[in-house]
């Protein structure tokens, strides 16, 4: 068994006049793997502290937070791989509800602007749009994102205009529906982001990138809708 | 007033564009400058003028001090678009760069032209 140190952001607004860093140690079993494992090890120890987490297996993307100064998943974070002491913040740019917990409303509300559900107003088939499959090929890379927001809370851009620029995930959804053949309102969803804020606040420098836990790459996806709209333009 | 977040200018794409283009001029510019000078005679005040001073070169250093320029507005906009959020003091700093740089884009051709 080992012992394993963390310096944990706490914030109760009930109780606290400002954030803290909080210095905690919790004893690691052998089984324990994940930085998850540990956290829900130290929430039967000090039940004030708040995270959220559901899935613990890098799928429903609650656990998203700050870790060692990277965001990513605490249900994917291998405790080998994080040096000591473990620091854990809220994923930045967000505000804080408690503890490690964020308001997503802003992130949600930029993804919900983009109507992330496939427009196609031709009568529905008796089973299902078919496509085929080089074009269904096109949407890998893009259909997996799990909305975690690690991407977009490593975005200066998001940090500095969180209510104008759509944000890496955002753009990420938009292209997924924009590349889908099945989806009839490609000019709309073009028009809708042909913006000084809501797209071209991206300066490609990749931080989603190197956040996002799925391996995705949202600045392709956003290289790609200039793409077409330069073609529809020229 | 009503307060609403409004977005949707509709010029994002011809101002990301242009800077892509004009950093491209810049560079042909550059290009042109090093390989003249290299293959020229040895660099001195008259050389410089020769150079300057021909019709293409006029018309090339015109074109880079343009896209210079335009490359700049939108890069420095950019930059009060990240940072300066009241809107009266972004719209001073956009009119300021664009005073600044129409005046720098004068001065600089006038300087290159009388060569």
């Amino acid at each position: 068994m080992a012992t394993l140190q963390f310096k944990i952001y706490r914030y109760d607004p009930d109780k606290d006049e400002k954030p803290y860093m909080e210095e905690v140690t919790v004893e690691r079993d052998e089984t324990d793997r994940k930085l998850l494992d540990v956290l829900v090890k130290l929430k039967y120890k000090d039940d004030t502290i708040a995270f959220r987490r559901s899935c613990r297996e890098g799928v429903c993307g609650s656990d998203a937070m700050n870790i060692n100064g990277k965001n990513g998943l605490a249900c994917l974070a291998d405790i080998d791989d994080l040096k000591q002491p473990i620091v854990l913040r809220p994923l930045p740019g967000l505000p804080v509800i408690r503890d490690l917990i964020v308001d997503m409303t802003q992130f949600f509300k930029q993804y919900h602007s983009i109507k992330p559900y496939l427009i196609n107003n031709d009568h529905p088939p008796e089973r299902e749009r078919l496509q085929s499959p080089e074009d269904r090929e096109e949407l890998n890379g893009l259909y997996e994102c799990i909305l975690c927001a690690c991407c977009s809370t490593t975005c200066p851009s998001f940090w500095w205009n969180p209510d104008k620029f759509v944000g890496p995930a955002g753009l990420l959804a938009a292209y997924r529906f924009i590349a889908d053949t099945r989806d009839e309102a490609t000019n709309e969803r073009l028009d809708n982001l042909d913006d000084p804020y809501r797209l071209f606040r991206c300066h490609t420098i990749m931080s989603c990138v190197d956040a996002c836990p799925k391996g995705l790459n949202p600045t392709k996806a956003i290289g790609k809708i200039k793409d077409l709209m330069v073609r529809r333009l020229i | 007033m009503v307060k609403r977040i409004v977005v949707g200018a509709h010029y994002g794409l011809v101002d990301w564009l242009a800077q892509r283009i004009t950093a491209l001029v810049m560079l042909a510019y550059t290009l042109i400058l090093v390989v003249s000078l290299l293959a020229g005679p040895a660099p001195s005040q008259e050389s410089w003028r020769t150079l300057m001073s021909g019709t293409g070169m006029r018309y090339a250093s015109f074109l880079c001090i343009l896209s210079l320029c335009y490359h700049a507005w939108v890069g420095v906009r950019d930059i009060w678009m990240d940072y300066v959020q009241p809107v009266g003091i972004r719209l001073l700093m956009h009119t300021l760069t664009l005073m600044a740089l129409i005046g720098y884009a004068g001065w600089t051709t006038q300087i290159l032209w009388r060569l």
